[in-house]
């Protein structure tokens, strides 16, 4: 299982991959849309390389849910097979 | 007395596409003008979808005039005569004149005889869909040559006020002849539909609906709103690019042909977005080059992939002979893929 900080580690290496944002820019309160930048279809291809490296269902429904790094890592820590 | 059999249609052991063409309306939409209806940018839009420009039909490039336009390339570049053409299918979801089909006025302004003529509506994978049936009746002995024609105005359903689409749609037409062949030209159809997501790309209301409201001049009720497209970008997102890419891989496999032997790659132009990220899902080597017609022609549904393979053709981005996967997916949601040998 993995520990939150391996959790956030892991989206900062796919927002960097994605959206070329510093990983170190991607910090638990920032917002995604309104901080780093991450349009809505590169939120679908952050949300999509998320279900793969942490072997987690992130339903299209709940795509809108997660507007904080923060919401993101908690949704992964509590979904996470 | 032995029991009578029916003599089978024999058809040709293999089919491919003999000659593509285009039609592009007159008028350009640039950016600059959809900035007029909504609250947008340039950039945004740019990034957002890769598209620069749009083609919008004026009132005399009706859908049969586009059609019969493109058809007439389309002819031509196979190098035959209209009379030899046993089957007009016509792929559109934006001709408003439901009854009769528009196939048939098509077939008969080209000088088609008494072909038999019918529309499809396949939205963005009516192309591949048409392709597919005319594959069938070529070698099914049901026809020689068969036209396949996408077209689509999607301006007449397009919200201009819809921040999320009235940017995406053009219009134009593009047109296939598809016929016998000494080798195989068109793979297997990997093709198929997922009515569970019909709502995630669809009209707004049905015309009934829309024309049973009263108008807002009465100052009661509803007002009327003529229907338009609209589409959940994220779903649709998610499953033009990750779904299809398997559906595309699917189609190299069923044709025997891996991603490197081929010289074109032609997905449905939706947006540039799915495209880039479809390139990256299949793993599709930089060597193939790839459409990017969308900039400059915007999301025109079914007549996107024969557009957008005119321009790669003429362009000398792709070569006759050279083998194309094609994979066009949309409003159903539909999708169908194949490789073929470009004409």
């Amino acid at each position: 299982m993995a520990t939150q900080n391996e959790v956030q580690e892991g989206l900062a290496e796919i927002v960097n991959e994605i959206a070329g944002i510093p990983v170190e820019d991607v910090q638990l309160d920032k917002s995604f849309t309104d901080d780093l930048d991450v349009d809505s279809l590169s939120m679908v291809e952050v949300v999509v390389a998320a279900e793969e490296r942490f072997d987690v269902k992130i339903p299209d429904d709940e795509v809108k849910n997660l507007k904080t790094v923060g919401d993101a890592v908690n949704y992964i820590l509590t979904n996470a097979a | 007395m032995t029991k009578p059999q029916i003599r089978p249609a024999t058809g040709a052991q293999y089919s491919r596409i003999h000659g593509v063409g285009g039609y592009r309306p007159v008028r350009v939409i640039p950016n600059s003008e959809v900035l007029e209806w909504i609250d947008s940018s340039d950039e945004w839009i740019r990034t957002r979808s890769g598209i620069a420009e749009r083609r919008w039909a004026g009132p005399e490039e009706s859908v049969a005039e586009m059609s019969v336009q493109a058809a007439g390339k389309a002819i031509a570049q196979a190098g035959i005569t209209p009379e030899q053409i046993g089957g007009v299918i016509v792929s559109t979801v934006s001709h408003l004149k439901q009854t009769p089909a528009i196939a048939t006025e098509i077939a008969q302004r080209l000088g088609c005889g008494t072909a038999p003529a019918f529309d499809i509506s396949a939205a963005c994978a009516g192309f591949g869909y048409g392709l597919g049936l005319a594959d069938g009746m070529v070698r099914g002995g049901n026809a020689e040559y068969v036209l396949v024609i996408g077209v689509e105005r999607l301006s007449d359903l397009t919200d201009k006020s819809d921040r999320s689409t009235a940017f995406i749609f053009g219009d134009g037409a593009g047109a296939a002849i598809v016929g016998p062949s000494n080798t195989p030209g068109i793979g297997k159809l990997i093709w198929g539909s997922d009515g569970s997501q019909a709502d995630v790309i669809s009209q707004t209301q049905a015309w009934d609906t829309a024309f049973a409201k009263p108008d807002a001049i009465n100052g009661q009720g509803e007002e009327q709103k003529w229907p338009a497209l609209r589409m959940d970008g994220q779903p649709v997102f998610r499953w033009a690019v990750w779904e299809m890419a398997k559906v595309a891989q699917q189609a190299l496999d069923a044709a025997g042909i891996t991603a490197d032997q081929l010289g074109a790659f032609i997905p449905h132009q939706a947006n540039m977005r799915i495209t880039d990220a479809m390139i990256k899902a299949l793993k599709l080597p930089a060597s193939v080059p790839v459409a990017r017609d969308i900039a400059e022609t915007g999301n025109t549904s079914a007549a996107s992939i024969p557009l957008a393979m005119e321009r790669m053709l003429e362009s000398g981005e792709a070569h006759s002979g050279d083998l194309a996967l094609i994979i066009g997916f949309g409003a159903g949601l539909v999708y169908a893929a194949a490789v073929v040998t470009l004409p």
